[in-house]
């Protein structure tokens, strides 16, 4: 049929099931809104561009679709660049349509010209820049076939303004045809067999799993390997939830603000077998010292992580739905003999795990940033959808929420982006109407797009924002702290004029606020209730760190504990 | 070590950039870069020298064949290859130093493409070792004005074609 490029985008986008996209017009994609509002089709309008493409990345993740965010060209989408960094950082699918000015004018400094596929190329899985109408089914088709299959990403669309209107005969193409592009799904039996040996081998083995198992929906499959092996789990940040957290053999999170129980036994560990894991510097500490008395072994789907940063004795490249029901396959048949080799091993973990190291001092004048992770965690049964922006707030929800669902933290692991939270939970909350959605954000980061407050009333999303006031930026205050002497440049918050409460009212927002201990389950039930969104802000002390920790370029043995027994 | 890789990609505007950009942001260090069509009309073969470990190396490899145009990497330094390099060379030429050059020229079986009164411009195809030896007979005898080189290209011998290594 002969239709617009613009419509065509439009009838790509619903042979690609996406339900709703984010976005926010302009100049360059007038045509294409214009289809949009006659298709009536389903768009959430944020404040802003970076709030619609952190918005999309939240509904990916939330979801496990892929996220769709449109912008203008020029501003809309170098707007859009912190948001791609973050998605592809952590593997997220997104797919990114920006307007581009005209074919004729592309490469003359046009207004709100900007060379986006220049700009994103190291941030994206892929891109593309669409200047013949007839290659954009094509291109579209391979877009979402990109930012899903194999490690998802994020792909970049721009299309110049005269394609969306010009027409073509659509056909959407049934399959994608691509030579360089072919995401291996099973990997090598064989080496799965030699694993095998391997875990019958080891004395002192540990399972290290991470964003991978999340991502690709497998956390059951590894359930079953887990309680099949009887090795003891530890997990980075991005793989939390994939393995309920009370689980017997579940160490906690491993890295810089890991548990002491997680950090000793990759110090100690004869085997460690990475599942979906990438060896970032903020889970290996000095990374001669990594696991230095280890095999490891990896399982990844992308060949390019294996030997990035931690040299591995095997290799598994495969999909997770694949690579982890193989190897449970063998395991099976031994499953008591490999319980019985790890005995001393098993006892040698439990001692570590009886040094409670998530530990806090509960006060009678002051809100506890802990206690409040573990009241919500209370109230909602550990099965919210938790949404946290960067810093300390994301740490002590990591450290103490005790996630039991994949899928139910949804943090910027890679990027570390503040300014993620608020936007990422409108996403979340746009695609799991039914779910509770509860963002921790710092009183920095909250400040980092607010005005995605105002989306949050408008299209009455019932998230829930907790916000850690502790009236300093508490992350790089604490590091000013243990590492800077003290000197508190430009973290102090103290002389902030703005009253949260205020400001969320002022949205459209109901506001509430904790100043006490003894107000805190009363606010946060009364929040809870509330049918729309509401913002807490929660007054917490000031000058807390966030423990254990290890510093930076440390062993992960030479963690700073500290906190009293609770 | 020096590892020659041929990248075959998808002969589409914006895949040198994908490329080159890889390259930087990942660090590698890359000696030399040299692109150019093939015998399949929608296929660009790009020679890549690259130096470092073996680890470095297959990070390389690994890296580049993430991106999505990459159709295929073939490391020609473990099989046997013919590697070559073209250089134009343009040396000081006198009236009086004209016949030394032709000399020297002969010696190297590369050959004279252009001449004027102060000037000569020499063409030589060979592997690196060779380019740089005529280089420096040329700039210690005579004097080198400029110099152009394209990088090294590099095909295997035997019947498989690397597409299909």
């Amino acid at each position: 049929m002969e239709i617009t490029g613009a419509e065509a985008i439009i009838e790509s986008l619903k042979n690609e099931d996406v339900d709703v996209v984010f976005g926010y017009p302009g100049g360059a994609v007038l045509t294409l809104y214009d289809a949009l509002y006659k298709a009536n089709f389903n768009h959430i309008l944020t404040k802003h561009e970076q709030g619609a493409v952190h918005a999309a990345d939240g509904y990916a993740r939330a979801t496990g679709k892929v996220g769709v965010v449109i912008a203008t060209s020029g501003p809309g989408a170098t707007n859009l660049v912190t948001g791609i960094a973050t998605a592809y950082m952590d593997s997220i699918p997104l797919v990114a349509i920006t307007g581009q000015v005209s074919v004729p004018l592309i490469g003359r400094d046009s207004f709100q010209e900007a060379d986006i596929r220049g700009i994103t190329t190291p941030i994206t899985k892929h891109n593309y820049l669409v200047k013949k109408v007839e290659d954009l089914p094509g291109v579209i088709k391979e877009a979402f076939y990109i930012a899903r299959t194999g490690r998802p990403g994020p792909v970049v669309i721009d299309i110049a303004k005269d394609v969306f209107a010009a027409s073509l005969d659509y056909h959407y193409p049934k399959e994608v045809k691509l030579r360089g592009y072919r995401p291996v799904y099973a990997g090598d039996l064989g080496t799965i067999d030699k694993v095998f040996e391997e875990l019958r081998l080891a004395k002192k083995p540990l399972l290290f799993v991470g964003g991978g198992v999340n991502l690709s929906d497998s956390s059951e499959e590894l359930k079953s390997l887990i309680e099949q092996t009887g090795f003891p789990v530890i997990s980075t940040l991005m793989g939390l939830g994939c393995i309920p957290f009370d689980h017997p053999q579940f160490l906690g999170m491993v890295g810089m603000h890991g548990t002491y129980a997680a950090n000793m036994a990759t110090t100690e560990c004869d085997l460690m077998v990475g599942i979906g894991v990438r060896f970032d510097d903020r889970v290996t500490g000095l990374l001669d010292e990594f696991a230095a008395k280890a095999k490891i072994i990896h399982f990844d789907i992308d060949p390019a992580e294996i030997n990035k940063n931690v040299l591995t004795h095997l290799r598994v490249v495969g999909d997770m739905k694949w690579s982890i029901p193989a190897l449970y396959l063998r395991v099976q048949e031994v499953s008591s003999e490999l319980k019985e080799h790890i005995v001393e091993w098993i006892e040698k973990v439990r001692v570590w795990q009886e040094e409670k190291s998530l530990r806090y001092e509960l006060d009678t004048e002051l809100v506890m940033p802990q206690a409040v992770v573990e009241k919500v965690s209370q109230l909602t049964q550990g099965d919210a959808v938790i949404v946290t922006d960067v810093g300390q707030h994301q740490m002590w929800v990591a450290q103490y929420y005790g996630f039991r669902n994949p899928r139910s933290l949804l943090t910027s692991g890679g990027l570390g982006t503040m300014g993620y939270g608020l936007p990422a939970a409108l996403g979340a909350q746009a695609g799991l109407p039914n779910r509770t959605v509860i963002l921790f954000v710092g009183d920095g980061g909250i400040m980092m797009n607010c005005q995605e407050l105002a989306v949050a009333a408008e299209y009455n999303f019932p998230i829930k924002i907790l916000i850690f006031n502790n009236q300093c930026l508490g992350m790089v205050a604490q590091w000013q702290r243990m590492f800077y002497g003290g000197r508190y440049s430009h973290t102090s918050l103290k002389g902030s004029t703005t009253d949260f409460v205020k400001l969320a009212e002022a949205m459209g927002v109901k506001g509430l606020r904790v100043s006490k201990p003894e107000e805190l389950s009363r606010i946060l039930e009364e929040a809870l209730a509330i049918p729309g969104p509401v913002v807490v802000d929660i007054r917490i002390p000031e000058m807390l760190d966030v423990l254990p920790m290890v510093p930076a370029g440390a062993r992960l043995d030479q963690m700073i504990i500290g906190g009293k027994e609770g | 070590m020096k590892h020659t890789l041929a990248v075959l990609v998808e002969n589409k505007p914006g895949v040198l950039t994908h490329i080159s950009g890889l390259i930087s942001r990942r660090a590698f260090n890359i000696e030399s870069i040299a692109a150019g069509y093939t015998e399949e009309p929608d296929t660009t073969r790009i020679t890549i020298v690259v130096e470092g470990n073996e680890i470095e190396q297959e990070q390389v490899v690994n890296q580049l064949s993430k991106l999505v145009d990459v159709i295929k990497i073939s490391d020609l330094t473990a099989v046997e290859s013919i590697q070559r390099e073209l250089a134009l060379i343009k040396v000081k030429a006198s009236v009086h130093t004209r016949s030394d050059i032709i000399n020297i020229v002969e010696i190297f079986r590369a050959s004279i493409v252009d001449v004027g009164r102060e000037t000569m411009v020499i063409e030589l195809s060979g592997d690196e070792t060779k380019i740089d030896a005529l280089c420096q007979v040329l700039e210690e005898d005579h004097g080198i004005i400029e110099i152009v080189r394209t990088g090294k290209i590099a095909l295997s011998r035997g019947p498989i074609p690397a597409k299909d290594q």
